[in-house]
Order: C-alpha cells, then sequence, then structure tokens
C-alpha cells in the first residue's frame, strides 16, 4: 500500500491541463470526471424517466383520454395512449430509472467520485478500465434508448420481462424493442463487472497510511459491499438476458414449454439478480445518509461497528431471500416457507440500521441543511418502506398483496424514498466538493420541501388502493367494478405525481446555476472529517499534493473532548508534529 | 370514501389472512409511531443552539442487542404464526367432489367442467368463457393452466391469487361462504389485452348450483356411484 503510495506521489505533478479536451472531459481516466460523467448521465436518464411515469399516470386517473398536446406523436389515435404504449411507458419508465438512473447516480456516481477521494488514493486500481466502465455504459443507454424508434415500440413485458410474454414477439407484438432491451443490458452487465472489479480492487489495496478497514467511512463500506453484490448478481441477468434474446431470435427453448423449456427458470434467474439488486439500489443510500447524519447532527455515528455488519449481513442475506417474489407464481409452495423467513430475517438488519440513525441524532447539534432534510427524508420514507414488507414476507398476506399498487408503493417508498432522496442528498451534500462550487439554499429548499410533501401524497395513496385489491401494470381501472368506486384515488395520486414532477424543476435550476454561478465552495464547507474534504474543490488530478493523507482515526469523531473545534478530521494527528500537510 | 381496509371477505381461509393482515398492521402502525416520535422529539430536542455541544459518544452494545434480538424475535414469531395457513391454502388441496379447469389465455379465462362422467378431456366436458360457476359451502378445487403465457387468478374476495403458467397444471382451491357474483380479474401482465382480462365468479347456493349444473353440464352421473376409473384424472382430486 505505501509502495503504491510512493509510486504514486513521484508522479503527482500532472495536471488537468496538461491533459487535452478530450483526454479531459470526455474519454478521462480520472475517476472524478467519470464519476460526474455517471452523474449527469443518470440525471438526463431521470428526465426521461420521469416523463414516461407522468404519461402512465394521466393515462390512469384520466383512461382513454386525450394528453394535452400529444396528438402530434400518438396521430392515430388523437393523442390517446394505447395499451401497447401504456405497457412500453410503465416497463421503461421502472428500466430506466433503475437501471439508468439510480445505478450510474449511486453506484457509477458517488462510487467513483468518493472511493478514492475518501480511503486516501490517487485514483481507481485501474483507471482505463474505469474508464471502458462509463463508454460501456453509455454506449448501453443509447442502446436502450433507440429501442424508443424501432417498429413495433420498445419493450413493453414489464421491467421484470416474465417469459414466455417476453419471449415471443407475438406475445406482445414487440420485436427489435424487446431484443434491443436485451442487448442494452447485456452491456449494460459489462459495464457494471468492470466497475465493480475496479471498487473492490481499490477499497482492499489502495487505502491510504492508516485507513484500516474499520476507519473507512460507512459511504464506503455501502458501496464496496454494492460492488461485491454488482459482481456476483449482475453477470446472472446478463446470462439470463442473452438466454431470452436467443428464445427470441435463435430458436432456443430456455423459457418455453414447447420445446421443454421451463417460463419460471426465468423468474428464478431474474429474481437470483434483481434481489440483491434492490440492495444495490438502497445500499448507497444507506451510506450517505450514515455520513450526512453525523455531520449535521455535530456527533459520531451510532453503532458504527453495527452499522457496517449490518451492511454486510444484509450482502449475505439478500442471496436466499429472492423467492418472496415467486410466493404465488407456482413454485413449490414449501419453497415459500424458506422463503419467508429469510425474507423477515432480512429485515433485522435493516431495523438495526434505523436505529442507529435515531440514536445519531440523539443528544446532537442538528443543523437543518438542505443535504440533512434529504438525508431526514431518506430515514423517513426508508423506515415506510421497510415495515410495508414486512407485509409482503407473511406468505399468506402476499398472496392478496402481490401484484397489486401495494407492491408499487412499497417498491417507490424504497427507491424513491430511499435512494432518491439517497442521492438527492449527496448531491446537496459533496456538491461543493464535485464542482467546487456551493449550491443555492433557497432552491434547495424549494426542492426538497414540494419534493417530500408531493412523494408522500403520490405513494402512500398507492398502499390504500392497493389493499382494495387494484392491481398494478392495468391499463384502466374503470374496466373493473370493483375499482371504479377508487379512481377519485387515482386521480389524485396522479395530481400530485405532476407536482412532484414540478417540483424537480427547482432542482435542474439549482444545478445548472450554481455549476456555473454558485459561490465558490471552501475547502470543507461543512466542517466534516472524511479525507475529501481535505483536497481542493474541485480536487485536482491524482487529488493531493506530494504527499498523501495520513490516517489517525475513525470517520466520525465529532464534537471530540480532545479538541476544542467539534470536528477532527481523520488525518490530523495529535500530540506530535502534524504529520505532512496542515 | 373508501374503507382503508381489505375488500370484503367471503373465503373461509381469508380470514386467516387478514387476522394475519391485521397483526402486521399494527405491529408496524406502533412501529411506525414509535420511530417517528422518537425522530421527530430528537429533531426538536436536539436542533442546534449557539455554544451546544453534542454528546461524545460512539453507540451502546446493551442497545444494540436489544434492538438486534426484540425486532428478530418479533419477526420470527411473524414467520411461524403465517406458516399453517400458508400450508392449508396453498400445501394441502382438500377432496372434493366440485373439479374444475381453469385455462388461461390472452385474454380470456377458459373454464372448463368435467361433465357428467367426471372426467376432463372426454367428450362430454363443457367449457364456458371467463365464468366460474359453483356452491358455497364446499371446497372448490380449481386447476389451473395457461396456453400462451402467465396469467394470474385473483378474486380478490376470495384472498385468492395464483399464476397460470404455461406447461403447469396447479391445483389450487378456495371455499366460499357468501352466495354472490365476484370479479376475477387477471393479476399478471400478460400483453395488451391485460386490463380488461376479467371474469366473473358466481358463487350459488347448493340448490341453485344443482340447477344451474343440471342445465348447462349435466348432473354428475358418477356422483352416486364413487370414484371415476377412466379418462383423466384431476390429479389434485383425492388427494389429502
Amino acid at each position: 500500500m505505501s509502495a503504491t503510495a510512493s509510486t504514486h506521489a513521484a508522479t503527482t505533478h500532472a495536471g488537468p491541463h496538461e491533459l487535452g479536451f478530450m483526454r479531459t472531459y470526455i474519454f478521462s481516466t480520472d475517476h472524478k470526471m467519470i464519476g460526474r460523467q455517471f452523474l449527469l448521465l443518470g440525471l438526463f436518464m431521470m428526465i426521461i424517466g420521469g416523463l414516461l411515469a407522468m404519461f402512465v399516470r394521466w393515462e390512469l386517473a384520466w383512461p382513454e383520454s386525450p394528453v394535452p398536446g400529444m396528438a402530434w406523436l400518438w396521430k392515430d389515435t388523437g393523442g390517446v395512449i394505447d395499451p401497447p404504449t401504456y405497457n412500453m411507458m410503465f416497463t421503461m419508465h421502472a428500466t430506466i430509472m433503475i437501471f439508468f438512473v439510480i445505478m450510474p447516480v449511486l453506484a457509477g456516481g458517488f462510487g467513483n467520485f468518493l472511493i478514492p477521494l475518501m480511503i486516501g488514493a490517487r485514483d481507481m486500481a485501474f483507471p482505463f478500465l474505469n474508464m471502458l466502465s462509463f463508454w460501456v455504459g453509455a454506449v448501453a443507454g443509447v442502446l436502450m434508448l433507440a429501442g424508443f424508434f424501432v417498429d413495433g415500440g420498445h419493450a413493453a413485458a414489464g421491467w421484470t420481462s416474465y417469459a414466455p410474454l417476453s419471449a415471443v414477439p407475438d406475445y406482445t407484438g414487440v420485436n427489435w424493442g424487446q431484443n434491443l432491451w436485451c442487448i442494452s443490458l447485456f452491456v449494460l452487465g459489462i459495464s457494471s463487472m468492470m466497475g465493480a472489479i475496479n471498487y473492490i480492487t481499490t477499497v482492499i489495496n489502495m487505502r491510504a497510511p492508516g485507513m484500516k478497514m474499520f476507519r473507512m467511512p460507512l459511504v464506503v463500506w455501502s458501496l464496496f459491499i454494492t460492488a461485491i453484490l454488482l459482481l456476483l448478481a449482475l453477470p446472472v441477468l446478463t446470462s439470463a438476458v442473452a438466454m431470452l434474446l436467443f428464445d427470441r431470435t435463435l430458436g432456443t427453448h430456455w423459457f418455453l414449454p414447447s420445446g421443454g423449456g421451463e417460463p419460471l427458470l426465468w423468474q428464478h434467474l431474474f429474481w437470483f439478480f434483481g434481489h440483491p439488486e434492490v440492495y444495490i439500489l438502497i445500499l448507497p443510500a444507506m451510506g450517505i445518509a450514515s455520513e450526512i447524519l453525523p455531520v449535521f447532527s455535530r456527533k459520531p455515528v451510532f453503532g458504527y461497528h453495527a452499522m457496517a455488519f449490518s451492511m454486510i449481513g444484509i450482502a449475505f442475506l439478500s442471496w436466499v431471500v429472492y423467492g418472496h417474489h415467486m410466493f404465488v407464481s407456482g413454485m413449490n409452495p414449501a419453497l415459500g416457507m424458506s422463503f419467508m423467513i429469510t425474507t423477515m430475517i432480512i429485515a433485522v438488519p435493516s431495523a438495526i440500521k434505523t436505529f442507529n440513525w435515531l440514536g445519531t441524532l440523539w443528544g446532537g447539534q442538528i443543523h437543518f441543511t438542505v443535504p440533512m432534510l434529504n438525508a431526514l427524508a431518506f430515514v423517513s420514507m426508508f423506515v415506510i418502506g421497510g415495515l410495508s414488507g414486512i407485509f409482503m414476507a407473511s406468505t399468506p398476506v402476499d398472496i392478496f398483496i402481490q401484484d397489486t399498487y401495494f407492491i408499487v408503493a412499497h417498491i417507490h417508498y424504497v427507491v424513491f424514498g430511499g435512494s432518491i432522496f439517497g442521492a438527492f442528498a449527496a448531491i446537496y451534500y459533496w456538491f461543493p466538493k464535485i464542482f467546487g462550487r456551493m449550491t443555492n439554499t433557497l432552491l434547495g429548499h424549494l426542492h426538497f420541501w414540494p419534493t417530500f410533501i408531493f412523494f408522500n401524497l403520490t405513494f402512500f395513496p398507492m398502499h390504500i388502493i392497493g389493499l382494495a385489491g387494484h392491481m398494478r401494470r392495468i391499463y384502466n381501472p374503470m374496466q373493473y367494478e370493483f375499482l371504479v368506486p377508487l379512481q377519485h384515488w387515482n386521480v389524485l395520486i396522479t395530481i400530485s405525481a405532476f407536482c412532484l414532477g414540478l417540483g424537480q424543476i427547482p432542482f435542474v435550476l439549482n444545478f445548472c446555476w450554481s455549476l456555473v454561478k454558485g459561490p465558490k465552495a471552501p475547502l470543507n464547507p461543512w466542517n466534516a472529517n472524511t479525507l475529501e474534504w481535505t483536497a481542493a474543490s474541485p480536487p485536482p488530478h491524482l487529488n493531493w499534493g506530494p504527499t498523501l493523507p495520513t490516517v489517525y482515526r475513525g470517520p466520525y469523531e465529532y464534537s471530540s473532548p480532545e479538541v476544542s473545534e467539534d470536528y477532527l478530521p481523520q488525518n490530523r494527528a495529535l500530540g506530535r508534529a502534524p504529520a505532512g500537510r496542515h | 370514501m373508501l374503507s382503508w381496509w381489505l375488500p370484503e371477505n367471503v373465503s373461509t381461509y381469508g380470514a386467516e389472512i387478514d387476522w394475519l393482515f391485521e397483526l402486521i398492521y399494527y405491529i408496524t402502525g406502533v412501529t411506525f409511531v414509535l420511530v417517528a416520535v422518537a425522530m421527530i422529539t430528537f429533531l426538536i430536542r436536539y436542533r442546534a443552539r449557539p455554544g451546544g455541544k453534542a454528546k461524545f459518544t460512539h453507540g451502546n452494545t446493551t442497545l444494540e442487542i436489544v434492538w438486534t434480538v426484540v425486532p428478530a424475535l418479533i419477526l420470527v414469531v411473524l414467520t411461524f404464526l403465517s406458516v399453517p395457513a400458508w400450508s392449508r391454502i396453498k400445501m394441502h388441496v382438500p377432496d372434493s367432489d366440485v373439479q374444475i379447469r381453469v385455462t388461461a389465455k390472452q385474454f380470456n379465462w377458459e373454464v372448463t367442467y368435467p361433465g357428467p362422467d367426471g372426467l376432463f378431456d372426454t367428450a362430454d366436458d363443457r367449457t364456458f368463457d371467463n365464468e366460474i360457476h359453483f356452491p358455497v359451502g364446499k371446497p372448490i378445487v380449481v386447476h389451473l393452466r395457461s396456453k400462451d403465457v402467465i396469467h394470474s387468478l385473483f378474486v380478490p374476495s376470495f384472498r385468492f391469487k395464483q399464476d397460470a403458467v404455461p406447461g403447469h397444471d396447479i391445483p389450487q382451491w378456495f371455499e366460499v361462504t357468501k352466495p354472490g357474483k365476484y370479479e376475477v380479474p387477471c393479476a399478471e401482465l400478460c400483453g395488451f389485452g391485460h386490463s380488461g382480462m376479467r371474469g366473473w365468479a358466481y358463487a350459488h347456493t347448493p340448490e341453485d348450483y344443482a340447477k344451474w349444473l343440471a342445465a348447462n353440464v349435466g348432473a354428475p352421473a358418477a356422483a352416486a356411484a364413487g370414484q371415476p376409473a377412466a379418462g383423466t384424472k384431476a390429479p389434485g382430486k383425492g388427494k389429502k
């Protein structure tokens, strides 16, 4: 480790000014630029995924009525969304949000930006592989977007793409859309694998002197565990989509009973990937909250080891719970019992984390900054998403709520209330370091409050209609007598969803304005302890000057009696001559 | 306004599901209130004050053990409370003289009665589109099949849901306590016509069912003579 550090120290003098525009901004091997690229890719895709959700909500509130101003696109129907288009929209909304928004922003963006800076490394272990990871991911994004323009429309079999619906073009009328969906996810799987190998190697080998594993910030722990899950889970999806593509184009019968195949095989493969995937989406946000709560409570994180070990526990358990997606699928019901107990048990580490977040707030000096508000929203919304999961874990109750809006409510509390609030918290918190400028606080509040309020007004009522039996993925609820009395809820949800969408405008304004005109960020605007705040804002190529920081303590020594200030950076030497810098 | 509760339950095992639902509802509700009250209290009580100093503590092992063990115990107990209902509903198909085959296809439920001989795949089978007739007060066995993609037979008021998977014959059962007409949507995305794929379940009194059967299918000849001897025996039939 120290050998690596000194080799790098010798090559420190290269700065961004010595590289051309292409090497600095486009084909950069700098982990920070790659992190920014992933972040911007994710935020751009979020606009598309969000707009798709708006169309879905329009259809559900006012079924089969023309969308204002959309007659130019859907000429045949005069602006009415038809059922195949509707199926395509919710399929692509979920696909884009999961694979091209949350994964690129949290794992790709913050993983790249934060890991080397927070462990005191100059870059990732394999910078060139890192660049490839982004560009292969970008190709996957282009392939995914291309599907909107092919004959027959984009994939319309749900983001879960259950075979045989997804495996035979005639069943959906979608041909190249579904093929491109498979190819894009295949390519994305390769991108994720390159990133995951890089993160794992970097965390294991490139920590600064003194940065023991149990001195790492919890966000680095979360990204490290996420990388391990990515490395092991994504290849399963990659193989499954290849098999699906072969069924569609080469005449194989992996999932088609007509040739001896088994439709449930797809579900086993998909959810064996899919459940670790849920934790891939939420773990980085848990790490982000664990970082931000101590900083703005001016207090050490409560139960650091419990926090780290509960994430390790989640990582192990996430492999043995996937069958809870399949309780009524026709899988042997005896298996349902095993998956029920593992699913119940995986709630325990989440509970431990929640109690420790509360413990962190207890006795603190809480500052309600914009990143803190988003982190608090993460904690409270994740609590609701976690608790609603217990209903589905109980197999008999799941018989009723499987495939209803209760599930839709649950997943949005976890991945929007959890992951997206985590992403917002991270963007507001690290923006000064990433782009060297402060964000606007007023716009931050104008973004946070409408988002928090309309998020709840959009997704909480989904629990209620779900319990009344409202199925997910239906085009027109008015076709069912028992759903007609619920329709006012759909209207309320849709209006709230539109307000939620409009609530993102202050975020876009804030992001763009701050990027160009925001006040220059100081080195350490939040008085935080972790190493990234000891580098310049934004950090130069290779992050630090000739000497790497040396780490003397854990990352959360806030309000320590050893010093007069309420923070004690990881690299400050006490009781002897300051080592290295400072 | 709609009731904030589940739809009316008319099946025998539905009450067990609803009881578990309510139990989880109260456990999670109390947990949520406690967490929310603690959080809001801390946010108000420990808001930053000029000159204030935060407590310098890294945790508490006793607390960690308590809040690991207590949730784990509650969840394990919940699991064991869920086992009997699951076992009764999904793992044991009772004996019944009403055997119905439901074959799902894009975008209909084909409902087949074995006819007077009590056997499927014989000449006297009768098939109806999107109508399931059966008597109340006894277990009804439904054999689920699919001709094309995966569908899911969902009857909210029966607390019944089961996917129909091509290549599988999945025996399931329910027993309804109240005569009436109940909506049967498809709950699994099955293509562009998924929305609107819907049938009706007609729960008759035993007398009405006998009349309907005689008029539309033919009275079961084998019922008095005991077990049938040949033909495709329904896989779930006679299984205890």
